[in-house]
């Protein structure tokens, strides 16, 4: 059992560790070790082109995931709570459809949408096209959380005499909230990895960090590359950490997490 | 609360966002090439099904549902074991043993090539561990090996999670009785633990194969020319040789060939 783990783990780890230590190499060159230095660092934090898309990859996350984590709720609000409405089964089936179908599909789909509607396109059209492929799965985290918890606490607090917006309001509403968090950083991650459904439907002047990473692989990268993805992790690692570090203290606070 | 409230946003959003888009797609693969902007004109037309009909792009077809079944196979040979041994580790640790697996996650998925690029290139990193133990170099990028290691390291996580989920929902109570009864630890997870995981097979396979089916990115990347996919395929009719019309009717075969099973799975999940 223990074998197996380490095997799993240093498959995941070993290219993520390779890089990180690369990124600190002298030589032009990805993997010929030459000596250490900072200048890949130093690159990357000169380069405007790699910065000024990441701010841009970052706020079309923002709204995006924001965007979808509202209509998300909605829709699996709507699959949890509302019994056998009529046209559920489309509903769901019409919902699920990002699940199934490939991002080139997707990119091409939307973009053909912009272009019959004649709306030009750039940074709006990537972040509604992000939203439209992310919403379900929000709507997937919402309904499978609602679940979960049970109608229960909703049905007391019915029966005690609160008015359906104050069940939503007070009972439904914190009940879901973990799943909107994590459907929104689900929303978020997608968004920020898309390069496929961007590249459909991003125009001139709205490239996103995604896009000029892969005309880069396509020219041949530099460590900068190596650099960059060590930023990356640097930051996931210090989120994850400080997620852990606060765990405890939500918990005092009587709200119960999912781990 | 007002249920109309709720649904009449959602379905506007899916109605515009999701439907509509397909539908223009159907249209346009029954059109034609044109010189215009958009290079497309409209009349009822199935040249463009014709076109797809051939040799390269069934060639295409057969080598995506090659690349999919390979990487999801060893997806399910790496995940399987990993998430059984995460799923029997001790409560406390499990958490942290879960995060590990969805972490590489989170770091991007360009950037993770970027590594495997450095790993398989002639004289990468796997070529000088090779050498250092008096080994040829292996040649693999550019090479159809070179997409199943890529397509199944980034894919992993998403065999893992559902595969956990169904192992620790478990059934201790029979693995028990099986063993109180003298089974031996590998008939008891022949006969008991496999059997119950199923399903957290099936969605783990689909989860792998549904998307590295339309995969663009990774047979572009580290596939060479050789592993013409049909994700690469539609992309280069697009973007290259600006055939709106042959694109959408590559991505209406890709999302019906696609759309059918998955919706007879859920329909199959659903009476149960």
């Amino acid at each position: 059992m223990r074998a197996v783990l380490l095997l799993g783990y240093a498959f995941l780890y070993l290219p993520l560790a390779l890089m990180a230590v690369y990124g600190f190499n002298d030589s032009r060159l990805l993997t010929v070790w030459t000596g250490f230095s900072w200048r890949w660092y130093a690159a990357l934090w000169n380069d405007g082109q790699v910065v000024g898309a990441a701010l841009l990859s970052l706020r079309i996350a923002a709204v995006s995931a924001t965007l979808a984590t509202c209509l998300g709720a909605c829709a699996g609000v709507a699959l949890a709570r509302f019994g056998r409405f009529r046209g559920r089964g489309a509903f769901a089936g019409v919902l699920a459809i990002p699940l199934v179908i490939p991002d080139v599909v997707a990119g091409l789909s939307l973009l053909l949408l912009f272009v019959a509607a004649g709306v030009q396109r750039g940074a709006v059209t990537v972040t509604l096209a992000h939203a439209g492929f992310t919403l379900a799965y929000v709507a997937v985290v919402v309904q499978a959380r609602l679940a979960d918890t049970g109608m229960d606490l909703e049905e007391a607090a019915a029966d005690l005499g609160a008015p359906p917006w104050r069940v939503f309001a007070s009972v439904t509403l914190p009940l879901m909230t973990p799943a909107l968090v994590s459907g929104w950083l689900l929303a978020f991650t997608l968004s920020l990895d898309d390069l496929v459904v961007a590249s459909f439907t991003s125009g001139p002047g709205a490239t996103t960090l995604p896009m000029v990473l892969f005309s880069q692989l396509h020219l041949g990268p530099t460590p900068e590359v190596f650099a960059l993805a060590t930023v990356v992790l640097a930051i996931v690692l210090a989120a994850l950490l400080d997620a852990w570090l606060l765990r405890p203290r939500v918990r005092v606070a009587g709200v119960r997490t999912a781990a | 609360m007002n249920r109309f409230l709720v649904l009449a946003p959602a379905w506007v959003w899916l109605a515009v966002f999701q439907l509509l888009p397909l539908l223009i797609v159907l249209a346009v693969s029954l059109g034609e090439p044109s010189e215009g902007i958009p290079p497309v004109a409209f009349r009822l037309s199935g040249a463009s099904y014709a076109t797809i009909a051939d040799v390269f792009y069934l060639r295409a077809l057969a080598q995506s549902l090659r690349v999919a079944g390979v990487a999801s196979l060893a997806c399910l040979l790496i995940g399987y074991p990993m998430a059984l041994a995460i799923a029997r580790a001790s409560a406390r640790r499990r958490p942290l043993l879960l995060t590990l697996v969805i972490l590489p996650f989170w770091t991007g998925f360009l950037l993770r090539l970027t590594a495997w690029v450095g790993l398989l290139k002639d004289g990468g990193w796997l070529d000088t561990a090779l050498g250092a133990v008096g080994l040829p170099p292996a040649h693999l990028l550019y090479t159809p090996a070179a997409v199943y290691l890529g397509i199944t390291y980034c894919y992993l996580p998403f065999m893992v999670l559902p595969l956990y989920a169904r192992l620790t929902r478990r059934e201790i109570a029979l693995e028990e009785a099986a063993a109180d009864l003298g089974a031996s630890p590998w008939r008891v997870f022949a006969t008991v633990t496999l059997p119950l995981s199923i399903p957290g097979v099936i969605a783990g396979l689909l989860l792998v194969f549904i998307p590295a089916m339309g995969e663009y990115v990774i047979p572009e990347l580290l596939g060479g020319p050789g592993v013409e996919t049909i994700g690469r395929v539609l992309w280069s009719e697009f973007f290259d040789n600006r055939d709106w019309p042959t694109a959408s009717a590559l991505a209406t075969v890709l999302t019906v060939a696609l759309v059918l099973p998955a919706a007879a799975w859920q329909w199959r999940q659903g009476r149960r």
